[in-house]
């Protein structure tokens, strides 16, 4: 694994994907690293929001060197990021976090379960699943018939879809799926908002198989020094040998029973 | 051009170093920053047993600076001195250790504990206003800072610093107070208490509720504590409170500052406080200026 870095890039393209959802290119050699579950942090250029934003590797494309975030609008950071336009310098950190285990999925039939803006980090994890020995099922779970992301996803494995308000797919989340369509699994890798992560974890404990999440947090540095974003882990961890774990560097991918959420 | 500076009899190669809390013990910022470069390194308040911090969230943006309210979250000084000083002897740089705790006993007993230690110097962390005991409850009350000072000065192998809160009514008198307790430095400032409130969710952003500011947001406040304190004590004092660019680093100096320390600037730009470093040599050269010791409390006034 590289060093971390803080890099001045470009902008390549902008796209808003959905109501309040945008995606970014940005040309950078960190897309020559590992990518699936980590994250960049990126800097807003206003000096009255100054920390970076944690978001996800959506997708990499190492050939050109080029990284895609797919984030949604969520306060004054973000809202800057989407008024962006191709051309433009951004100030990133990266790559920062520990990705999901890939190597656990070899022979077997994997879950992938995203809710929300959740879904983007799964895109990169479909891809680099597709090199190896294992099948693929992809459950979404939207609020409405504004999909983003999802005919990338039919591309690396057979998506299902729930939306909450029932407009298009099962109504309900993610696990109203699996339930109602019978899909089995040997491993679920999976990123969300807290309330489906718990519904996944729980789910996971009953049919007994290991399922990895991806949490997150308010974070300020990004690099495991300020202890910011940690969460409660049931084992003493590494760092501080109490229970709490650095989301940012000990994760932000977790072993579902390895942490208390 | 000279850039070192002494504080009670230990030489630092700059002046600049790293604040407490912001910088864990180097490790995580060491892919950043040659810590060889830094004056010292000043390692996240350390406790005689692991602290777990507060409930999450822990940190929260505000208007050009940054509320967090992490709780001391440490490992304890057994795992401390095992992994993080070692760590930090690697490297040509001062180690300066942060103290907290929740008695006076709790104080002494990690002073003693670094004392057969290669640590240069013990900052007792006095001021944090996260924690429910300890810790604040001496940093606000002259004669409770006083008692603490000295009961820790009776112990302490290392020269002392005491880290002073700016949440008092009169700074000078905190500093004299530390001063008159045998402290051989005074470091301020710690955080400013805040408060943020999500409007939309009607609700508390910090678990904690309040949390300590600290960022840019700070720095006039923090120039002019550390200008009072300067004023009150013959002791060298160390300043920090939103130092982002070389420039700020000076103002600290000018208004009477030995060194700075850099904290939240770090999340902001991993490499500060290399950056601040240089740029303090560069304003040396520019201002003619051969020892940087002739622009401690130099400011004039109108």
């Amino acid at each position: 694994m590289l060093l971390k870095k803080k890099e001045n890039v470009r902008v390549l393209s902008t796209a808003r994907l959905a109501e309040g959802v945008y995606e970014m290119w940005l040309e950078t050699d960190m897309a020559k690293e590992r990518a699936a579950g980590r994250f960049i942090a990126v800097y807003p250029k206003s000096r009255a929001t100054l920390l970076p934003r944690p978001i996800s590797i959506c997708e990499r494309d190492a050939e050109r060197g080029a990284l895609r975030i797919v984030y949604r609008v969520a306060g004054e950071g973000t809202r800057e990021f989407s008024s962006w336009q191709k051309g433009d310098n951004a100030e990133i950190l990266g790559v920062l976090g520990n990705g999901y285990p890939l190597e656990e999925a070899e022979g077997k039939t994997v879950l992938l379960m995203g809710g929300g803006i959740g879904i983007p980090p799964l895109l990169e994890l479909a891809k680099e699943l597709k090199d190896l020995n294992c099948e693929r099922k992809i459950v979404l779970g939207y609020r409405d018939r504004n999909f983003f992301l999802k005919d990338d996803l039919t591309k690396f494995g057979e998506v299902f879809v729930a939306t909450e308000d029932g407009s298009v797919g099962t109504r309900g989340n993610v696990l109203d799926i699996v339930e109602n369509s019978g899909i089995n699994a040997d491993l679920i890798f999976s990123c969300g908002p807290l309330p489906m992560l718990r519904a996944v974890k729980k789910y996971a404990g009953e049919k007994r198989i290991p399922a990895w999440i991806s949490l997150e947090e308010r974070m300020a540095c990004g690099v495991g020094a300020c202890l910011g974003c940690v969460c409660k882990t049931v084992k003493v961890d590494a760092h501080s040998h109490v229970h709490n774990a650095r989301i940012c560097t000990d994760g932000p991918v977790f072993l579902a029973e390895d942490v208390d959420i | 051009m000279n850039t070192e500076i002494k504080i009670a009899g230990v030489m630092f190669k700059n002046p600049v170093m790293t604040a407490s809390g912001t910088f864990g013990s180097g490790m995580e910022y060491s892919e950043f920053v040659d810590l060889n470069r830094l004056g010292a390194v000043v390692t996240k308040g350390v406790a005689n047993v692991p602290w777990p911090g507060n409930p999450t969230p822990r940190v929260a943006e505000t208007y050009g600076g940054m509320l967090n309210a992490i709780g001391l979250q440490n490992p304890g000084i057994d795992v401390f001195l095992e992994r993080d000083i070692p760590f930090l002897r690697q490297f040509d740089t001062r180690i300066i250790v942060n103290v907290c705790g929740k008695t006076v006993e709790d104080y002494v007993e990690v002073v003693e504990r670094c004392g057969e230690e290669m640590i240069d110097m013990l900052e007792i962390n006095v001021s944090c206003p996260n924690v429910k005991e300890g810790a604040i409850a001496f940093g606000q009350k002259a004669d409770a800072l006083y008692q603490i000072t000295q009961e820790v000065k009776k112990k302490a192998k290392q020269p002392v610093i005491m880290k002073l809160s700016p949440n008092v009514t009169d700074i000078g008198e905190m500093a004299r107070a530390a001063e008159a307790g045998g402290a051989d430095c005074i470091s301020l400032i710690n955080t400013l208490t805040g408060m943020k409130i999500d409007v939309e969710r009607q609700r508390f952003v910090l678990a904690n509720k309040t949390g300590g500011l600290s960022g840019p947001a700070v720095k006039p406040v923090a120039v002019r504590m550390v200008y009072q304190a300067a004023q009150a004590v013959k002791i060298p004092v160390i300043g920090m409170g939103g130092i982002m660019t070389a420039a700020d680093a000076l103002e600290f100096i000018l208004a009477g500052a030995s060194a700075v320390a850099v904290g939240a600037a770090n999340f902001i730009n991993p490499y500060a406080t290399a950056e601040i470093i240089k740029g303090i040599e560069e304003y040396m050269e520019r201002q003619h200026i051969s020892d940087i010791t002739d622009l401690i409390g130099a400011v004039t006034g109108w």
